[in-house]
Order: C-alpha cells, then structure tokens, then sequence
C-alpha cells in the first residue's frame, strides 16, 4: 500500500499545499527524509513567491501532482550537515532554488548545467532521486544534496535576495551563455515583473543601456527613477516604437502571455538576439523575414546551473543586487496569490516563513 | 548614355520573360566589365518576376549567380584584369561606411544595392544577369577558382554562401558535428556538399522519401529522415548539433526543434512569407536557438568560392538555353529540377531583332 505523505519518510514536516486545482493553499502535515551523508537541512526563514508557484498550484501546464507544496526561492539556515558535506556547516546561511536533484554524471551535469540533465528534479512537485516526490519551500525545512545547496553572500539580506534564486539566475544565466553583457551595449527588458525588474538592475550591473518596454506607461517612472534604467518604451505607441527600430543589441522578454515577437524583433539591430522566459500558453508567432534579413535570433533559457547560481548570488552580493519584494505572511498566501495573477506586486511577495509558519 | 546591352526582362506581374534592350554605364574607375558566360536562375528570381515580395519594378532584368570573363576594367582597379573568370552574386553596391559593412557584411548593410530591381547610386535601375554583359565595382566581383566549370560555379554565388555564411558564423563547421539539412533543392543539396566538405556528418530532412537515395548514394549525406513519419523523427530526436532549413513553404519547425540536441540551432535560410508557430518549450527548455541568415559578405563569398574551388564543390545543374527560360520557371515553381537552372547566356541568348 502506498505511504502516505506523512508516513513516506522519517520526519514530521510542516507547510502548506494546494490539494487541487483550485490552487488554494492550506496547512499540510507530511514527512522529510533524514539527512544523508551529502545532505544538508535548512530552516527556511523565506521563501520567494514566483510566478511558477501559481502556474503550479492550479495546474496551467496539466503536470501538478497533488498536494503541491510550492517554493523554491528559498533562504535559510543549515542546521545539519551530513559527513560528506564539505561546502557548508551548521549554521551557514544558504539558498535552495529551482533543482534539488539531477544524474551527476551526464554531459549537462559535468559541465555544471545540471537544469539541461534529462533526469533533473525540481524542488517541489517533482519526483526526486529517492524515487518520492519532492515538497518545496513553503514549509519549516527542507533536506537537499549539497550540490543543490548555494551560499548565501554576507551582504545580501536573506528576504529580498531569496528571489534571486529562481528570477535572479533565469536572467543571469541567459545574459551570459548569449554574450549580452557587453558594456556599453543596449538591452530591452520588455515586461516589468519579477523577472523583469531583477533584469533591469543586472543590466545596469553589467554596463548596459537598458530600455524598458512595457504596455503600462504607469510604470515609467518607477522603471527610470528608482530601477535605474535609462528609458522607457511604451509598447502600445506605435510611433516611439518606429523610432526605436535598429537600436538595441539585445532584448530579455519575460513576457508571459501570449505576445507578438515581429514589433521586438524589429527594436534589434543587425545581429540582435531576443530571449524569451516567459511560458505562454499556445507557441508564439515568429515571423521569418526579420530573422533573415538580420541575422537576428530568438533563443530561450530556464534557470541555470548550479555552479552559476553561486557565480550570479556573489554578483548580486558584490553590486547589492536584490529584489524588490512585499514580505507577508503564510497565512496571507492565497490572496497573495490572487494578486499575483493580477500583476499587483512591485515585485515579488516573499512569505516570512520562519516568523509565520506554525502547525496549528 | 551607356553602352548598349541585351538580356530577358519580365515587364509585368505575369513574370513572362522576353528580349529586352537596355543599356548599361561606361566602366568607371573602379569597374569591371565582363562578358556574362552563364546565369544561374534562384528561386528569387521567380519571387521577384511575379512581384511575391511587393518591391518588383519593372521592367526587370533578373540574375545574381553570374559568372563571365573580363573584358575591360577600370583605371583605379586593382584586383582583376582582362581575361579572369569572374562572377557577381546578390550584391553589387553598399554604404561601405556601417559597422555592417566595415565588418565585411555588406549584406546587412540598410543600404546594400542589390544586383538587380535597386536604385544605384547613379539612380539608374541595376540589371542582373540574364543578360549579354555586366559592369560592376571592383568590391563586389568574385574571382571565380581556374578549375571550377564556371556553369556549375555560378549557383555558388548565391545558393552556396547562403548556406556556407551560417555553418561558419554560428560554428557549425567543427569535423564530426552533426547537422541536418531541410529541404533538398537548390540551396539544400548544395548545404550536403559544403557540409560533408567540412568534414560533418550530414542528415537530409524532408516530407518524402522519394529523395533518399539521391541524398545518401549521389549527393553524400550519412542518413535521411522523413520530417512526416513519427517514427524516423524519434529515433532521430537530439541528435543534431544545428539545422540549415532551407524550406520557404509554411511549415512546423516542433519536429525539427525537437531533432536538435540541447543548446543546438536551427538556421532559417528559407522564408516562408507567413509567421511560422513557435513553440516556446524547446527554445526554454533546452536552450535551442531559432535564427536566420541570408546570403553573405564579399569577403566571406569569395572564401566560400575558393573552398568551393579546392574541394570541387559545384551545383548539380541543368543548363538550359535562353529560350527555355519561361519553362524553366513553371518547373521551378513545381520544384521540378535537380537541382538548378543555369542558362548558356554565351551561347543562346540573342538580342531582339
């Protein structure tokens, strides 16, 4: 007979789950394994609200497994560390992001891109190297391999950096395997979210003109004055977007709605590269012509490696990059949730998990 | 003004060729004139007959992939003298001032002149290579390789560096990649042979059997893939370190996407008129590119013309006389030849009586 999700393992454990695709979240007991020799235990002081979460919880995507314990922005402090853990001890502050688990021995795992490892495992509604499904975030603790497990710089605050580890790395990583961090080049950030903001300041970081291009003209003045970019496009303008044709070298789209590529593309200089994050529904238009007549690209890339993970989180430290975030509590999750698929955050909810997490 | 010249222009949408009499510039300075021997016939230039892409003048003397002789050249010219076999692609003038251009990549050049149906820089409408004589600058002649037949040299010009620029620029001609090729016409079958030359394992993709044994037996491909049976993309799947598609019909690129290995690339040569679908998975997932290319820089043209010359590349052709130029249109239409048409300008074309 099948365990339990109490029973499955060793350890009470506490968080909250959607049961189904209603999304909505509630207490959950269930169980953590112990910690192995590579393992490490973390109690999670924050966890990240990310817009996949949401995705998850109702089942967008048709693959949510019931119940569905969602996170993996998470900060925390490691509390055990198995014998063969060498990078961390007890009481180190750490990050766990987007992967807990992969083969370790495939072409993508030895190149440190253990996102692209065809057995890779998520943090959470996944089903983990034990064989069991995986539990994420939004729960006391949380026991992961120590590959899987990032230093946390000194200098970088646990509740707005806990972002970075799945918004900070899905732009990081593609800004650098694509070559857009040439300064003095122009980037376009079209879209002005979770992802978006956070791609806004490692541009700046990088040396990068950045250009805002968004549907709202309300937000020019939080993109120019306090994100720092250095103008603003509104999509919507048909002139401004004529004037702007031919003037950017690249273009982050963390658009996730369903969108027209032809009038971005068009914003490109010769050569120009467009990346897209964001996962809409029904695949997107590409027209040819512009690809052809500019050798032009449009490419994709989901989170990164572990190894960058570490390399974008010090980058973050050294340039105090973090996000921008409204910290609430666990028992605020679901409206926060419908906020969320409103848009209505500026960037990112964060739940204060340590200070507001309590089995009942 | 001019000096006087004959060819075959289309003078309406119909895309009918017929004698036409025009004239071209004297040889300035920095041009060279010669002789056209043969004229490739590109799928553009049946685009541009009918007028496809809305930009046809007319009327219109079509022709990129020219190949002659030298007859004359300019005072200031360096490079060629009377006599050499010379050819002129896609391109006969640009701004020479861009970052394209001081690049080498006239092509991407906003103000690249085209070799035929463009405004030059004397105002004059530029006619291409359906016809007895050209008269181009220095920067944009080919020097065509002594051993090259210049007949099945001239495709070259056009279908061989639209595919040749892509496999260099995006490092797709490392010794044992694997690349696939959709689409065996004009374009394709030229890509298997500058593939295999560099030294890559090459996989014909296409919607029917019926070209396997030509792609594997005649033009050397290692292996052949139905694009509409399930099965043969299967076993196929992740396999391909880039794909040159040289298809400009609608049609889905999942199935080629998903041919590809992580972080592989799939080139668009081909353009298909309407957007093709996206799917955004593959490129997210999987890190795989969607990008385009089209033709190439002078200096890059003639690189692909000397490895042409040293590895004995030409095109399979089928040359025809000047006369059969409208029927070598309608088969072209129907994708009816293996694999271009290339006319006996020398010898067939005659001025109107």
């Amino acid at each position: 007979m099948a365990k339990s999700p109490e029973t499955e393992h060793p350890n009470k454990a506490f968080g909250w789950a959607a049961k189904d695709k209603s999304g909505l979240l509630s207490p959950f007991h269930f169980s953590r394994r112990d910690n192995g020799d590579n393992d490490v235990t973390v109690k999670i002081l924050y966890c990240g609200v990310c817009h996949t979460d949401l995705h998850t919880i109702k089942n967008d995507w048709g693959f949510s497994y019931y119940p569905v314990v969602p996170g993996h922005e998470i900060v925390g402090i490691a509390t055990k560390v198995g014998k063969n853990v060498t990078k961390f001890r007890e009481g180190d502050r750490v990050g766990v992001g987007v992967i807990t688990g992969s083969c370790q021995s495939c072409e993508s795992c030895d190149q440190d891109l253990e996102n692209y490892c065809p057995q890779m495992s998520f943090t959470y509604n996944s089903i983990g190297s034990d064989g069991t499904k995986t539990y994420g975030g939004y729960s006391e603790s949380i026991v992961v391999d120590q590959r899987f497990v990032l230093q946390f710089p000194e200098g970088l605050p646990s509740d707005s950096g806990a972002p970075l580890l799945c918004a900070g790395i899905t732009v990081y990583s593609p800004m650098k395997y694509y070559g857009m961090t040439e300064p003095g080049k122009h980037l376009g950030v079209a879209g002005l979210g979770g992802l978006g903001h956070v791609a806004v300041k490692i541009g700046k970081a990088f040396g990068l003109k950045v250009t805002v291009i968004s549907s709202s003209p309300n937000k020019e003045d939080e993109a120019i004055n306090r994100l720092g970019a250095d103008s603003f496009l509104v999509s919507s303008d048909p002139q401004k977007m004529k004037a702007a044709i031919g003037t950017m070298d690249y273009i982050i789209d963390t658009v996730s709605a369903v969108h027209a590529l032809f009038p971005l593309l068009g914003l490109l200089k010769v050569n120009g590269k467009l990346v897209t994050l964001g996962l809409p529904e029904k695949p997107l238009e590409l027209p040819i012509f512009p690809l052809v007549l500019g050798r032009k690209m449009v490419g994709g890339s989901d989170i990164g490696g572990m190894k960058e993970t570490q390399e974008m989180l010090e980058f973050c430290g050294k340039h105090n990059i973090t996000a921008d975030i409204e910290l609430i509590k666990m028992d605020e999750i679901n409206t926060a949730m419908e906020r969320l698929a409103k848009a209505d955050v500026r960037y990112r909810f964060v739940i204060d998990v340590a200070n507001s997490l309590s089995p009942p | 003004m001019g000096k006087e010249a004959f060819g075959l222009a289309a003078k309406d949408n119909s895309g009918v060729l017929s004698p036409f009499r025009f004239s071209r510039r004297e040889t300035g300075e920095k041009d060279v004139k010669f002789k056209v021997l043969f004229c490739g016939i590109c799928h553009s230039d049946l685009h541009m007959i009918k007028n496809d892409w809305g930009v046809s003048t007319y009327p219109l003397v079509p022709g990129h992939e020219i190949v002659g002789v030298v007859t004359e050249v300019g005072s200031k010219v360096t490079k060629f003298k009377t006599g050499d076999k010379v050819g002129v692609g896609c391109m006969v003038g640009s701004c020479g001032s861009c970052d394209s251009c001081t690049e080498g990549l006239e092509n991407y050049c906003p103000k690249t002149i085209q070799t035929y149906g463009f405004k030059y820089y004397d105002d004059t409408i530029t006619y291409g290579g359906y016809s007895d004589n050209m008269v181009c600058d220095e920067g944009f002649i080919i020097r065509i390789p002594e051993n090259l037949p210049l007949d099945a040299a001239a495709p070259l010009l056009c279908a061989g560096i639209t595919v040749y620029s892509p496999l260099k620029y995006h490092g797709l001609d490392k010794p044992g990649m694997h690349i696939g090729v959709v689409g065996l016409g004009g374009l394709g079958h030229v890509a298997v042979k500058f593939a295999k030359a560099m030294g890559l394992k090459v996989t014909v993709i296409s919607t029917s059997d019926s070209k396997r044994d030509e792609a594997i037996n005649r033009l050397g491909a290692d292996s052949f893939v139905v694009s509409r049976d399930q099965k043969q993309i299967k076993d196929a799947m992740r396999t391909l370190d880039g794909i040159i598609n040289t298809v400009s019909a609608t049609h889905s690129l999942l199935p080629l996407l998903g041919l590809l290995k992580p972080k592989g690339k799939l080139v668009m040569v081909g353009v298909p008129e309407k957007p093709l679908e996206l799917p955004v998975m593959p490129l997210i997932f999987e890190r795989k590119m969607v990008m385009g290319s089209m033709i190439g820089g002078i200096k890059e043209t003639q690189e692909m013309v000397d490895m042409a010359g040293k590895h004995n590349i030409t095109a399979d052709i089928e040359l025809i006389s000047a006369d059969y130029v409208n029927t070598a249109m309608e088969r072209l239409e129907k994708a009816d030849v293996r694999y271009r048409f290339v006319i006996d300008v020398a010898n067939t074309l005659k001025p109107a009586p």
